[in-house]
């Protein structure tokens, strides 16, 4: 029986080391908002908050896509030029008609979803590996994008008036944004958690050849998760119209970047197995928010991308010091009471 | 015969891979009620037999055949649809998911609306541990697992299936005796249901024990199918091997030497506790004791791959400062890991690669490696190990479990150690093999080498060691002489039932814990019972 009770220690170390990381983001993030309100008492206006959750919601709502992608021990780096290309394509669509908002919406997911389907099929079926594909994808989609636009870039006065409203209204005080972004975050979280085909996602990322053998469709898997990564990308690119109005080609340029950055700090393991949808989310949260403590304290901007490189940095040695220190453990109990 | 076709059977099967021919027309027949043993040494094809009928490979010509019926199963889903579940050679986990997600992967408990019932996921999974007799936490992830555990894990997976066919191959090979008995209570259990079940193993005794019928393998090829009873050991080890074994532990006589290493009072918290022994030039100290006692925990860090707490370890006359690996091998220590794919061998690289990698710097000419050093230095060692291979260019992988072991042991060879330590030198290797490497490790001791040989193989404890060491749970219990050594002085040791007086020679650590052992064989009563001595089963089969 002592053994049993020391397992169950050993999972509560676990449990807690992985809860720790959702917390200790958290944490960080009460630091940085209590640090910077001190020196700036302006930052934690309404306006100020408002601003952190509507610029941070498209980034979560990719981390939340790129999650189910990275948990499979895959990963998508066309969702920046997926979301310019949206962006972009939805504007024109839109330009000089009054169309329906939910319209759009679908429109631009399709375009997303078209361009998933096209990773995940590489990836899955002819076994490309996927930065290699998805970083093929980014070029050619991007390309697209600018050889349509040709310089030409959409503006707000095109824009419908509801769809503007989609992006910068809110409903009972709450932005629409963040809104949408909860409840996708959370329909995926609990997917992933609560569902027999959630959970072979991890399982997939987990061990590749345990879940071959397990008989779990690997393939239409990972094609989901492209899809579903394509799908929140497409949303994004309407998102972003709506919320910005003026739209360039090159919108969402470099984000691929910021998105893997948000999962990897969130807890995300980047082999696969490992992670969740609220932690990414966070972590989209977090470095939203550093990029605007640096406005408030007048840093220049430039440092944005070094601080995210280095946050990602530390998050990476973090969990390999955890993932050795949690193996230690769940080992040392193995030896001590026997087999 | 029954009336019924069998359940599951392949009609002349062929597979290749490449140029290498894994199985030629090879037939086979499980019935329901019975217990069948699939024999054949290491390469035989036994392995890409299961996997063609779990659906992994699907045969080159010839048929499976389901109830009778021809069947294509086009991946391992299809065959587990079918109702044929497998207990794979090497585990096949998920370590970041909890071990009850392991076992019902695909198959967990819904309640409403689809969701996963973790409450009866977790019940099921308890369940399942009782029938085996483990004390597993369902919760627990699956990383950290010890390999008897991982294979409990996948036992349970296999069981949870309700199939109509159960295909294990060599499930027993890290299971302490218990365990093996449950599981062999299991499977007798399926049998009375109807249920068709093959079985592999490279312990004789054990296939005696279970089975009905035995088919064997020789290189790809069917050779017979038989009825154990009436059938020897030795029977079995000629069809398997196709000649006459010569005598199964070749010892030589050797000149027993100065002592070469010296590990004294070596403590790493929590894995082992206060062990010193010494090994001299000549001399094969066996490292016995149960799957977890430690043992190559105390191996690693004696080669420095592992940091120790307290203690020292000496190599000559040289005091090795720990925590290096690369000092460890200036000083003349060479360790041949249990683990061959994992920590032995870089499976995708050739023979000669591999047999050059502990030997970089000799192999230089000017700065850059020279191929042709490396080549006939591989080659050398080839011929020195009488290695079966085709081209030293050929990739480590293709060959089969013994010849890769000599790679292994060529490697390290090629360092001109003083001391070898050698984990289970023989784990997995084919029983015509496995002489050859006994055989070597004895002239080897007879050139003056020091072996520390590690092994959870009694027959072989005992046939090969000059003196027997055995751990208990982190601790060293006994050191035995050859002529003393038994499989009961051994077991006994190695299962904590030692007192103190029957302890012989030096063990340092006898004294002092032998009081706290008595009181934890009261308290872990149960865990103990877990570790009943395997050498009862070993005793009833012919050969050992």
């Amino acid at each position: 029986m002592a053994a049993i009770t020391a397992d169950t220690g050993g999972r509560r170390f676990v449990d807690t080391v992985l809860r720790a990381r959702e917390l200790s983001i958290l944490a960080a993030l009460i630091v940085l908002v209590a640090v910077t309100t001190a020196v700036n008492s302006s930052f934690l206006s309404t306006q100020g908050v408002k601003d952190i959750f509507l610029n941070a919601s498209i980034l979560a709502l990719l981390a939340v896509g790129q999650t189910m992608v990275v948990v499979t021990r895959n990963i998508d780096l066309s969702v920046g030029s997926v979301v310019g290309l949206v962006a972009f394509a939805s504007g024109k669509f839109v330009a000089g008609h009054d169309r329906n908002v939910l319209l759009v919406l679908v429109v631009g997911m399709l375009i997303g979803a078209v361009c998933g389907l096209v990773n995940g099929v590489l990836v899955s079926f002819f076994k490309v590996p996927a930065l290699v594909v998805t970083l093929g994808t980014l070029y050619v989609i991007q390309g697209l994008d600018y050889y349509w636009a040709h310089g030409q870039q959409i503006n707000a006065a095109d824009v419908p008036a509801s769809l503007l409203d989609l992006g910068n209204g809110s409903v009972l005080g709450i932005p629409y944004l963040p809104l949408i972004t909860v409840v996708v975050m959370v329909a995926v979280g609990y997917y992933l958690r609560a569902y027999p085909s959630g959970r072979e996602f991890y399982a997939i990322g987990s061990n590749p050849d345990a879940a071959r053998l397990a008989g779990i469709a690997i393939r239409k898997r990972i094609l989901t998760a492209y899809v579903v990564s394509g799908v929140l990308a497409g949303l994004a690119g309407v998102l972003w119209l709506a919320r910005f109005g003026t739209v360039v080609a090159d919108a969402a340029h470099g984000w691929e970047l910021k998105v893997v950055s948000a999962v990897v700090v969130g807890g995300v393991a980047i082999v696969g197995g490992l992670g969740s949808v609220y932690g990414a989310a966070l972590g989209a949260l977090l470095l939203t928010t550093i990029g605007s403590v640096l406005v408030v304290l007048k840093v220049n901007s430039f440092w944005q991308d070094a601080i995210a490189g280095a946050l990602l940095l530390l998050a990476i040695s973090v969990d390999r010091l955890l993932a050795l220190r949690v193996t230690r453990a769940l080992r040392k109990r193995n030896a001590r009471h026997g087999a | 015969m029954s009336e019924s076709p069998p359940i599951l059977a392949l009609k002349d099967v062929c597979k290749a891979f490449g140029a290498v021919r894994a199985l030629q027309d090879v037939s086979l027949e499980l019935w329901g009620g019975e217990i069948h043993a699939l024999a054949g040494e290491n390469g035989a094809g036994k392995s890409t037999l299961v996997k063609t009928l779990a659906g992994v490979h699907r045969p080159d010509e010839g048929q499976v055949l389901l109830d009778g019926r021809p069947v294509e199963f086009h991946g391992p889903g299809d065959a587990q649809q079918a109702g044929v579940a497998v207990i794979y050679q090497e585990p096949t986990l998920f370590p970041d998911l909890s071990v009850a997600e392991n076992i019902f992967m695909g198959r967990q408990p819904r309640s409403k609306f689809g969701r996963i019932d973790r409450g009866a996921l977790r019940a099921e999974t308890a369940k399942l541990f009782e029938r085996l007799g483990v004390a597993l936490d369902p919760d627990r992830p699956a990383r950290g697992l010890s390999i008897a555990d991982q294979q409990i894990v996948e036992i349970a997976k296999a069981i949870s299936r309700d199939a109509r066919v159960l295909i294990m191959d060599e499930p027993t090979a890290a299971l302490s005796g218990n365990e093996v008995a449950r599981l062999f209570t299991v499977a007798r259990t399926l049998q009375d249901q109807g249920c068709a079940l093959l079985f592999i193993s490279h312990r004789l005794e054990e296939i005696f024990d279970l089975c009905q019928r035995v088919t064997t393998l020789r290189d790809g090829r069917y050779i017979s199918t038989e009825l154990l009873d009436g059938l020897t050991a030795d029977d079995l080890v000629q069809r398997m091997v196709g000649r006459e074994l010569d005598t199964l532990y070749p010892k030589q006589e050797t000149t027993i030497g100065a002592p070469v290493l010296k590990v004294s009072r070596l403590t790493r918290e929590g894995v082992f506790t206060d062990v010193s022994f010494e090994v001299r030039s000549g001399e094969i100290v066996a490292l016995a004791g149960l799957v977890g006692a430690g043992r190559s925990e105390v191996a690693r860090a004696i080669f420095g791959i592992d940091r120790y707490d307290a203690g020292s370890v000496e190599v000559g006359t040289v005091e090795l400062s720990g925590g290096s690996p690369t000092t460890a091998m200036s000083a003349g220590l060479a360790l041949v890991p249990e683990d061959r794919r994992q920590q032995g061998l870089v499976m995708e690289g050739s023979i000669e690669r591999n047999i050059g990698l502990t030997q970089l710097r000799s192999l230089r000419r000017g700065p850059v490696i020279s191929r042709k050093v490396e080549r006939d230095r591989a080659a050398d060692w080839a011929i020195r190990l009488q290695l079966k291979y085709g081209r030293l260019s050929d990739v480590v992988g293709v060959l089969s479990g013994g010849n890769q072991q000599k790679v292994v042991l060529a490697k390290w060879l090629s360092t001109e150690p003083s001391v070898l330590i050698i984990d289970e030198p023989t784990r997995g290797i084919d029983v015509g093999t496995k002489s050859e490497v006994h055989r070597l490790l004895s002239e080897l001791a007879g050139q003056g080498l020091a072996v520390l040989m590690i092994s959870s193989d009694l027959p072989e404890v005992l046939g090969m060691a000059d003196r027997v060491l055995v751990m208990h749970e982190g601790r060293l219990t006994a050191e035995i002489p050859r002529d003393e050594a038994t499989e009961e002085t051994v077991m006994a040791a190695a299962t904590g039932q030692t007192r103190q007086e029957d302890v012989s020679g030096r063990a340092s650590s006898g004294q002092r814990s032998a009081g706290s052992e008595a009181t934890e064989v009261t308290k872990e009563d149960g865990a103990l019972g877990a570790r009943e001595p395997r050498s009862r089963q070993r005793a009833q089969g012919g050969r050992a």
